[in-house]
């Protein structure tokens, strides 16, 4: 036995020892009393057998709102509209099986997003588990795959702890969805409720405060790099770092490109910004990235929409990755100078090393090339081949007739890239979308929970007809309890996004994608007739001079949802376009500027 | 690829293992051995598992280990600063023929007999891999019958203990 074997002495156990004024109460009573202890002021649910005590407490919660929606994915996308929309956690309760089931979507959805989410589900009595019993599913085995954390309590005792440990984990380091499953015995059970409880984590110790040796050497890089670019992703206006993105790039004078993820994360009207890369990105940031020399990546994760190939992306470029998870450094792309860390702090530290760094080299070349190409190739759009309503044109001028102080919700496809390309963006956290998991169906609930969490904003929710029909449900939600969202329905008739590959990867054929609800169609459903009957004010437009009075109408129609199907051509495309598995290189302005695309591999 | 083995200090939670598991699944990283079990340290189990993967995925099983909410410690244990035991246990053919046979190569190996039968003897072994192996290798010809094999269990040699780092960090 070795000599040193001095007694080690762990933590003690949560503590159970309550002081003599602990009231006893529900299970049930304390989820109610936690939620609001940790200053949660909506959620959004629908009740089932498994969850049933909880919602009795609810019913006389005061300051907690809980509002009921139509289906569980709704309420999972709600909580991810609020926290995406307020930086807040976002709440969502939902009963066991298939209610606890039909949450899984937006829990992935979060996951890839990293939204702050907690989610509350209902379990069958611990008796019963694991016996097939009725709406009976292991929600947290399912999810294991798509959380940060999950829980599952047995135990009326252990409720305020679990509550307590999922919003710190949830809203913590890298946040990201938790799952508290609770039985239905430890609902009913009676307990002891203790306040705070003791959130006992140790594997669990986010790193904030980066290495003051690689900041240094980040500095020393920036300060060298003739071909700098910022590379902002999501991580940014999830640390709520806007202002000291602005200082630092400010100081460096380096373009910034904001991901799809990170757009408002910088203002679209700064000069050194280039718009988003990838894909769909400008010309400029996509070529910016490709040829940089140095690629400073903020809370970005190289995903593969980003870099393209990523064996070809940025072939010449050394990279500094400052991440909050250490786990996406060196991960696709190998980081010179690796940084964990919380972007709010890691900027200010980069800012002041860089100042200390002293003489920094000319990069006037750099941006006289890039100007160059932002001449060459503004954002834009062609006028749509047919004639009719120009997909972009109706994104554009909802934008501009809203403003930067609006939150703009998409759903997934065409209408996403249109609205994250020709709405410009100031501030962050006014941009929601479905990222990395791409779920048709967030906007309309998402809208609905970015309104709930900001009363006072405009709130677009900028959709595709087919995303639209997944979730639009949430409209009676809306509209019962009064949050007033405005719908845009980028209406093409179709799934336009696979459209688009079809058109361009195979020879027009248009497989299960027509959706018959645009023109010379039988237009089921008629979307106007749909949102009426949902209490929304609902207009049709198809045509370009009635695009701004529709908009005007929808801001200022206040007391009741409004849902806008704009009828539009079925054949504009997003461009520009990097074919996917081949290097940015090959970034295509427009169709016209294409080579064949026959030749990639999809 | 080579073969790394990783002690994973973890709490003792339910559905601990799935998490792990999972991860490697999930990850695409391929399990070659796993051995879990209780630490001097109530509330807390190690994980000893062997991977075989390059470098660089390594570094990423290591740091999306980290990530879970119940790993506590990670450490590669290295074979030079390591002990590494697998255990076996093997039901070979013996009879009034072979047996003596049998127990020459099981006293060569330093191995034990822990079962008889007129037809059939088990052993058990330990060691590490290349002693167990050259042992199967020896007892095969008699006819093996049945096989039986733990993960493999590792501890770095000297005095320290990553438990009580843990504990007083």
């Amino acid at each position: 036995m070795p000599s040193d074997t001095a007694p080690a002495t762990p933590r003690p156990p949560a503590s159970r020892q309550q002081p003599a004024s602990a009231p006893v109460i529900t299970g049930a009573e304390a989820v109610v009393r936690s939620l609001e202890l940790l200053g949660v002021t909506d959620v959004f649910g629908l009740p089932g057998g498994a969850i049933l005590p909880v919602y009795d407490p609810l019913m006389s919660a005061e300051k907690l709102r809980h509002i009921l929606v139509r289906h569980e994915q709704g309420a999972g996308h709600a909580a991810e509209g609020y926290a995406s929309a307020s930086g807040k956690v976002g709440v969502a309760i939902a009963t066991s099986g298939p209610g606890a089931t039909n949450l899984v979507t937006a829990i992935a959805d979060a996951y890839m997003d990293s939204v702050p989410l907690v989610a509350i589900t209902g379990q069958v009595f611990s008796t019963l588990m694991g016996t097939d019993a009725f709406q009976e599913a292991d929600i947290v085995g399912i999810t294991m795959p798509i959380t940060k954390h999950s829980f599952l309590v047995k135990r009326a005792e252990d409720i305020p702890g679990a509550i307590a440990a999922a919003y710190e984990i949830a809203s913590t380091g890298r946040p990201g969805p938790v799952l508290v499953d609770i039985t239905k015995d430890a609902q009913q059970a009676e307990a002891p409720f203790v306040w705070p409880p003791k959130i006992d984590l140790p594997g669990y110790r986010p790193v904030t405060k980066a290495h003051g040796k690689q900041i240094q050497a980040a500095a020393a890089l920036m300060a060298q790099a003739k071909q700098p670019v910022l590379y902002v992703g999501g991580g940014v206006i999830r640390a709520r770092a806007a202002e000291e993105l602005k200082t630092l790039a400010e100081a460096s004078g380096a373009p910034v490109v904001t991901t799809l993820m990170a757009r408002g994360a910088f203002p679209d009207s700064h000069p050194q910004h280039l718009g988003m890369p990838g894909m769909h990105g400008s010309v400029p940031a996509v070529l910016a990235l490709q040829e940089a020399d140095l690629i400073v990546a903020l809370g970005a994760r190289f995903d593969d929409r980003v870099t393209g190939k990523a064996a070809l992306f940025a072939p010449k470029a050394q990279v500094v990755h400052v991440d909050i998870d250490p786990a996406e450094i060196s991960k696709i792309r190998t980081a010179d100078v690796p940084i964990v860390g919380d972007l709010k702090d890691v900027l200010v530290d980069l800012d002041a090393a860089l100042h200390a760094a002293g003489e920094k080299a000319d990069i006037a070349e750099w941006w006289a090339y890039l100007r160059g190409l932002q001449e060459q190739y503004p954002l834009g759009y062609a006028p749509t081949t047919d004639g009719l309503l120009a997909p972009q044109y109706v994104i554009q001028r909802i934008g501009e007739l809203t403003g930067p102080e609006g939150v703009y919700a998409a759903g997934v496809g065409q209408h996403q890239m249109w609205a994250a390309q020709f709405i410009k963006y100031e501030r962050p956290n006014s941009w929601l979308n479905s990222g990395g998991a791409g779920t048709m169906g967030y906007s309309v609930p998402a809208a609905m929970g970015a309104k709930v969490a900001q009363p006072d904003r405009h709130v677009w929710a900028i959709d595709g007809d087919g995303c639209f029909q997944m979730t639009n449900q949430e409209l009676a939600t809306c509209a019962i309890n009064k949050i007033p969202i405005k719908v845009a329905i980028i209406n093409n008739s179709s799934l336009g996004m696979v459209r688009q590959w079809q058109t361009l990867f195979y020879d027009g054929r248009y497989s299960n994608t027509d959706l018959n609800t645009g023109h010379d169609t039988i237009r089921i459903p008629d979307f106007v007739k749909l949102a009426e009957a949902y209490g929304c004010l609902a207009i049709r437009v198809e045509k370009a001079e009635d695009v701004d009075a529709a908009i005007q109408t929808a801001l200022e129609t206040n007391d009741r949802p409004v849902v806008i199907d704009f009828v539009v051509s079925a054949d504009a495309m997003v461009w520009p376009m990097v074919p996917q598995g081949v290097s940015n290189s090959y970034v295509q302005y427009a169709r016209d500027h294409a080579p064949a695309f026959s030749e990639q591999e999809d | 690829m080579t073969t790394h083995v990783l002690s994973l200090l973890v709490e003792d939670k339910p559905g601990l293992l799935t998490r792990v598991a999972g991860l490697f699944a999930r990850r695409g990283f391929n399990i070659e051995s796993l051995a879990v079990g209780v630490t001097e340290v109530p509330g807390l189990s190690r994980i000893t598992v062997v991977v075989d993967v390059d470098e660089l995925p390594l570094e990423q099983v290591t740091k999306q280990l980290n990530k879970l909410i119940n790993v506590i410690k990670i450490v590669e244990l290295d074979a030079s600063t390591s002990v590494q035991r697998e255990h076996m246990l093997v039901k070979v053919r013996a009879d009034n023929q072979t047996r003596s046979n049998v127990i020459e190569v099981v006293n060569l190996f330093r191995a034990n007999v822990v079962d008889y039968a007129p037809d059939a003897l088990v052993i058990e072994i330990t060691g590490d891999k290349g002693k167990v192996d050259a042992f199967l290798k020896a007892i095969e010809p008699f006819g093996i019958r049945e096989l039986a094999q733990s993960g493999l269990l590792a501890l770095g040699r000297g005095s320290k203990s990553i438990t009580e780092r843990v504990l007083r960090g």
